[in-house]
């Protein structure tokens, strides 16, 4: 969970979460107790001196990503991490600043590669395809990547606690126009575009040749058109 | 894992260029230049610097300064008149500091004036600095002074020594910008941060500044005097270029009592900060108590020297190897 051999690293016996087996309704007595063996699992700490980009911490109960950080410490004087931090759950970044040798909880954040399966119009169903672990991300963890999901597209998704935090499409989709203007044909060089309507309900700018029933390539995080898939 | 260099080869030349005009300047002026131990059984009791230690129980030094001026009470005691001013490049090593600016080992400029204050010596720095920009056919950026309190009272109303903590803070949230949670008490630390985040950067970008006029807890090695209001001020000063800290200089303390307590006053902070408690060096203090010259000593980071004449944006790009691939 982190780094090995980093000399400020503090597992502390208190911190720790205890899973307490729940089945054990039916269970003889000695099967319960053996049932309620308590498994430690420490929380990390991360010290200012194992910030980097990417690390992700727990600020005011929410996971925050760092984008930046910086040492400053004048010759004589304490020593500070100024960071630039990304709240996973806002995706607001702000600034916040440590005194050296200040310890920060780890947050229990992964990005892990889901197949898109379905949406029954309130959540979005992904599956991991070496489990075959199935999770519903809703609105707010999905956002715009609705736009670009189809159909077993493998995209990111961002764990918080095992529960999807935030969902990434993959950056390039194919998908076919649902609608668009009759297309003028021959024109390939004016690089004239008009709006085109994809099965998902994206809209996205595409060249004037383009017919509806054609399936094109788009960049996800633009949004822009890339090239007619044949 | 790379084995290559992170210098340039033009940057390894401009490095050897730059302390072979410092030699240059230092012979010209008469500097005597010295090697002392890099292995110490004894440490700095700075509460914010880090000594590395090794499996014999020795520390690396962080400075050459104990061993500089036990050479300087050595040669006053013998004979005043002949006694030389000293200089030494040294490696120099602080555990955990890292970034743009910092790397765990550097190099050291140190030299003392025997009977100079801290006010002459500002003047010799510039003297040598001067003589740098022109070996490198640059023109002369020029420099000026910023007194610390004057600084601070000019933005919070209040001097140093008047201010809490919490008053930081206010000023902190009012203008919107970070403050740490774990600041607790600790005044000097949080004058680190409004220095750092109100002040520097109002300094001239491209030029140098000397900040000088230190509060009296801040004085470390440095004497106690009066500035030219008569306010109590510690006679240290650091030379700036735009907001890169360069050099540390101090009208050096000679009062080894004084010195005693000032160290014993680092290791109750060590303590209260959960540092290790490092041995003083007792010979430095012996030294002090036989007789330290009247003097005024600075030391400079040359790889910020370096990035400075270089226009560099890191320290990786003036090293050979940085401590990751040292």
């Amino acid at each position: 969970m982190c780094s090995a051999g980093a000399a400020r690293v503090r597992h502390e016996s208190n911190e720790s979460a205890t899973i307490v087996s729940q089945d054990s309704y039916n269970a003889a007595p000695a099967a319960l107790e053996r049932r309620h063996q308590t498994i430690e699992i420490p929380m990390a700490n991360y010290g200012t001196n194992e910030f980097k980009g990417g690390l992700k911490i727990m600020l005011d109960g929410d996971p925050h990503s760092i984008v930046s950080n910086e040492f400053v410490k004048p010759g004589k004087g304490q020593a500070f991490t100024r960071t630039r931090v990304r709240n996973l759950k806002t995706g607001r970044v702000v600034e916040r600043t440590f005194k050296s040798g200040e310890s920060v909880e780890s947050a229990d954040v992964m990005d892990t590669s889901m197949q898109y399966l379905y949406s029954d119009g309130e959540y979005w169903h992904f599956m991991n395809p070496e489990t075959f672990e199935q999770l519903a991300a809703d609105k707010t963890a999905v956002g715009d990547a609705h736009l670009w999901l189809m159909d077993e597209a493998v995209c990111e998704v961002t764990l918080y606690n095992g529960q999807p935090l935030a969902v990434t499409a993959p950056n390039f989709v194919e998908m076919t126009i649902k609608e668009t203007d009759p297309g003028l044909r021959g024109d390939t060089a004016t690089g004239g575009t008009k709006p085109a309507h994809m099965e998902t309900g994206a809209v996205v700018k595409v060249p004037l040749f383009i017919e509806e029933g054609e399936k094109i390539k788009i960049d996800t995080r633009s949004g822009e058109y890339v090239s007619r898939v044949k | 894992m790379s084995w290559r260099s992170n210098a340039s080869l033009a940057n390894l030349q401009a490095g050897a260029r730059l302390r072979r005009a410092i030699r240059q300047w230092m012979d010209a002026e008469q500097i005597l230049e010295v090697c002392t131990p890099v292995l110490s059984r004894y440490a700095t009791t700075d509460p914010h610097v880090h000594s590395v230690v090794t499996t014999t129980g020795h520390f690396l030094h962080t400075s050459p300064e104990f061993a500089m001026k036990r050479l300087l009470a050595v040669h006053a005691e013998s004979d005043t008149a002949t006694a030389p001013d000293l200089y030494q490049l040294a490696p120099v090593f602080r555990a955990e500091e890292s970034g743009r600016f910092h790397n765990s080992e550097f190099t050291l400029l140190e030299w003392y004036r025997l009977g100079m204050n801290h006010l002459d010596l500002m003047r010799d720095v510039e003297r040598l600095l001067k003589h740098l920009w022109k070996a490198f056919f640059l023109p002369w950026p020029g420099i000026c002074v910023c007194r610390y309190g004057v600084a601070i009272h000019e933005r919070l109303g209040l001097w140093p020594e008047q201010l809490s903590v919490e008053a930081i803070e206010h000023y902190f949230e009012r203008a919107q910008k970070p403050f740490p949670n774990a600041m607790g008490q600790d005044l000097d630390a949080a004058l680190d941060l409004f220095m750092d985040e109100f002040v520097l950067p109002d300094f001239s970008s491209q030029s140098f500044t000397i900040l000088t006029d230190y509060p009296v807890s801040q004085a470390a090695l440095a004497r106690l005097g009066e500035d030219v209001d008569g306010r109590q001020i510690a006679q240290r000063f650091e030379v700036y270029f735009g907001q890169v800290e360069l050099a540390n200089g101090f009208h050096e303390l000679k009062d080894g009592d004084t010195q005693r307590q000032r160290f014993e006053n680092d290791l109750v902070r060590r303590r209260e900060l959960d540092e290790p408690i490092v041995p003083m060096d007792e010979r430095f203090l012996e030294a002090l108590a036989a007789g330290l010259p009247d003097c005024a000593g600075i030391a400079l980071g040359l790889e910020r020297l370096h990035m400075v004449l270089g226009k560099h944006d890191h320290i990786d790009q003036v090293l050979s190897f940085n401590h990751a691939r040292a």
